[in-house]
């Protein structure tokens, strides 16, 4: 089963094609590398397919269904998580709570006026849950401004996870990591569960082609390459566009 | 703990009218419940939504009027009018609201003053209905209480339930969403929660209890004038707010009672009261930059820390094992 699809989707700002009609399908429970050198719209295409910019032109479709006019927060209701290139976590708050924060965001219980989130044992349990997956819940009760760079990496995607996505997109989730700190997160990413799809930005090659099924490569805002791994790392394409970078 | 201060400040407001020596005084406290409120109107919008307003006092100027126009041009009883009042005040917000929301930030803080300055406006120049500069003045049966004692308990009783209404809504996953709305809107966004709604409800609520503060300064006052919807009104106001803690519960309470107590005591002694404000403010904001309340809290937490008072284990594995 198709789980998200991409049909010519572009995206302009005034005369600047930063998405230049790219489709591609991916399958249920695929790891799907999106690959290309800065400025090529990696970013821009996550956002256009979380929502948080509206196509041009083309469409996006998640499980067959259309969901190119639905706002952001109407489509991650609908299944699709994310994590960002940039941190955006609440530092201020524990790194349990930033986890049931996220969890609150597909309950009808984020319009009750009453009662406290932190006494809901449910999701206090789910959310350790979550963190125990990400080898965090030993950090549960940390100001998240207490705790490592990588430790808040780990929490990005723990946060992603809490909304219990069907298409999990990350965006460069090895950003700025130490050798270290990368190991963690690379098993991390390679425990997650087979019946989620995930979409993935990264840079660092020994890890994103270790973890791809398929990948596509963009350039100039334009679909180069689009196959399994294997078919991909042979194209010249791929060399002349990336790796000899 | 919080609690326990609430119920110290709850019991210790309800003796001040006993101790204070006359009424005067009464009246200044009652001024400080009054304006009080209206600081926690902004604080629910500032403080815990994140969108600082410049136009706010028409709120409490519109409420002001409302009641005014309803108990004498329209001969209404003071109940029914302060009711129709909670209803016209809540509309006018939740129209505002629509308006001011289209934009954020920098933008936002214009577009409040722009309204408020409309509604300063009309005010003024609208004079067959609101008599203009001269204002309206209520007689003492249009009032809910005319009493000290009786308007002072009035404005205790409605502060400590809308005190009550907005610790209880920030403490819930409601109000977990609004804050975090403030602080990530983006992720909050991606996480499902819809940003504008939560937004546009934070502030509607703001205008509700901006509009019982208008209710209550009318009831203090009686008299209503444009001075009230005023951009100095609306300024003072986040001025309290910051003064006293931003996104706090105790704050806008603390900042009013500052501001209120400068205006009365310090405007008996000197004409240059504003200039002192003035330096009360810089000194606050140099010293405190949080406000007084979390400045006290900080202050008292190092003072316990250096004698080594009520230092517990902070360990946060220790917590984590209780989360567990």
């Amino acid at each position: 089963m198709i789980a998200l699809e991409l049909n010519r989707l572009s995206k302009s700002f005034g005369g600047l094609h930063v998405i230049q009609d790219v489709s591609f399908s991916v399958m249920a429970g695929e790891r799907r590398l999106i690959l290309g050198p800065n400025g090529a719209g990696k970013t821009t295409l996550f956002n256009l397919i979380a929502g948080d910019l509206r196509p041009s032109d083309g469409t996006v479709s998640l499980e067959g269904k259309n969901v190119s006019r639905l706002p952001t927060h109407k489509r991650a209701a609908q299944g699709i998580g994310r994590t960002f290139q940039i941190l955006t976590l609440f530092p201020k708050e524990t790194v349990l709570r930033n986890v049931m924060l996220a969890g609150l965001g597909r309950s009808r219980d984020r319009w009750r006026p009453f009662g406290s989130l932190d006494t809901d044992q449910a999701r206090r349990e789910e959310a350790m849950d979550i963190l125990g997956s990400v080898m965090l819940d030993h950090l549960a009760m940390k100001q998240v401004s207490e705790t490592s760079y990588g430790e808040q990496r780990r929490l990005e995607i723990a946060m992603a996870l809490a909304q219990r996505p069907k298409v999990l997109l990350l965006d460069e989730p090895l950003a700025g990591l130490s050798k270290e700190e990368r190991k963690g997160v690379e098993q991390l990413l390679l425990a997650l569960p087979r019946s989620l799809t995930v979409v993935m930005i990264e840079h660092d090659m020994d890890v994103a082609l270790g973890f791809a099924d398929r990948i596509a490569l963009l350039q100039n805002g334009k679909l180069l390459v689009d196959g399994s791994r294997d078919e991909v790392i042979a194209d010249p394409k791929t060399r002349e566009a990336y790796l000899a970078n | 703990m919080k609690a326990l201060f609430a119920l110290t400040a709850a019991v210790a407001a309800t003796a001040l009218p006993f101790i204070l020596p006359g009424p005067f005084y009464i009246g200044i406290a009652t001024q400080i419940l009054a304006y009080g409120l209206f600081a926690m109107s902004v604080n629910v919008l500032a403080g815990y939504g994140g969108m600082v307003s410049l136009g706010h006092a028409a709120f409490l100027g519109i409420a002001a009027y409302a009641y005014a126009l309803l108990v004498g041009a329209y001969s209404l009883s003071p109940a029914s009018a302060a009711i129709v009042t909670l209803f016209i005040g809540t509309a006018a917000a939740a129209v505002f609201g629509l308006i001011a929301l289209r934009t954020s930030g920098l933008s936002f803080l214009m577009i409040t003053l722009a309204l408020g300055q409309i509604v300063w406006g009309i005010a003024f120049r609208y004079t067959d209905l609101t008599n203009g500069d001269n204002g309206l003045n209520l007689s003492p049966d249009q009032a809910l209480v005319v009493d000290p004692f009786g308007l002072y308990f009035l404005c205790l009783a409605v502060v400590v339930i809308s005190f009550g209404l907005i610790a209880v809504l920030f403490r819930s996953p409601l109000g977990a969403a609004i804050k975090g709305v403030r602080d990530q809107p983006r992720r909050m966004n991606t996480l499902g929660f819809d940003t504008w709604a939560l937004r546009y409800l934070t502030y509607v609520l703001s205008g509700l209890f901006a509009t019982v503060a208008g209710i209550l300064y009318v009831q203090v006052f009686r008299f209503i004038s444009p001075h009230a919807l005023s951009l100095a009104v609306s300024s003072e106001a986040v001025l309290m707010v910051i003064a006293g803690g931003i996104g706090t519960l105790f704050g806008p309470l603390l900042g009013a009672g500052v501001v209120v107590l400068l205006k009365n005591v310090a405007s008996a002694y000197t004409d240059r009261w504003p200039t002192l404000l003035g330096c009360i403010f810089l000194f606050i904001i140099l010293a405190m930059p949080d406000g007084l309340l979390p400045g006290a809290k900080r202050v008292l937490r190092n003072f316990l820390r250096v004698f080594n008072i009520g230092t517990r284990d902070s360990s946060h594995l220790a917590e984590t094992q209780r989360a567990k």
